[in-house]
């Protein structure tokens, strides 16, 4: 399936672009990103420490373990610092 | 505006005085108004621009389920979240919220809920540039602890 990602903050700067599309078979954001990581070291050091991430599906914030079927955007950032 | 919540994602600069003698004026039967009003700190007059960065398709949607839960958790009559974005100046107004209701403690507490649950729900991120450096703001624990204190308190 093809799925749009989307980064944020310094997941972004890392990756070098805030957008990209793939095709996936991933079943969970979790092997998503495992499948990221093979597509370069700008991708692995943006994805080293997964307690500093947080993932949305459809712009709703969600778990690694979710499942992605069905899901059109996924979106990688660091905790949120609003307010 | 007895079921919705007013929400607003600008990068323009509001006056927050304004905002406020507009949500008030626009009252009936509330007996207590509560905002409050975050500003860029200046990092000790070091601060060049605080640059916030957000994801549009998001904002909304989660700024409105922050208000619409703190909607069910107290009997407000209105709900006001406004949030800036880009490009900001020391000591200008990032954002405001502001609550209504028939007393006092509920438009208190709604208010210190709607913080608490922006600064770990809404997707913002801030980046502080100084002439020296650029460095992104990190979510402190004590933001987390806060956020979970709510959900473990019986509304």
């Amino acid at each position: 399936m093809k799925i749009d990602i989307r980064y944020f903050a310094w997941v972004r700067e890392r990756i070098g672009h805030g957008h990209e599309t793939v095709e996936t078979e991933a079943a969970t954001p979790a092997a998503l990103i495992e499948e990221l990581r093979g597509k370069g070291p700008h991708y692995a050091a943006a994805f080293e420490d997964m307690t500093a991430l947080r993932v949305a599906l459809d712009q709703e914030l969600t778990e690694f373990s979710a499942p992605l079927s069905g899901a059109r955007e996924v979106a990688f950032f660091p905790p949120m610092t609003g307010g | 505006m007895a079921s919705g919540v007013d929400i607003r994602v600008q990068a323009a600069l509001f006056d927050p005085g304004a905002v406020l003698s507009e949500f008030t004026a626009r009252q009936s039967g509330a007996g207590a108004v509560v905002s409050f009003t975050g500003l860029v700190r200046d990092l000790g007059g070091t601060l060049t621009t605080m640059e916030i960065e957000h994801y549009p398709e998001m904002t909304t949607k989660a700024l409105t389920k922050i208000g619409q839960d703190a909607m069910a958790r107290w009997p407000l009559l209105d709900v006001l979240i406004l949030h800036r974005f880009g490009q900001l100046t020391p000591d200008a107004p990032i954002m405001m919220v502001a609550t209504a209701s028939l007393h006092r403690k509920a438009a208190f507490e709604a208010a210190d809920f709607l913080m608490d649950y922006l600064k770990s729900d809404a997707p913002f991120w801030k980046k502080e540039v100084t002439s020296a450096s650029a460095s992104w703001v990190a979510a402190t624990e004590e933001d987390d602890a806060a956020r979970a204190a709510w959900a473990e308190r019986k509304p």
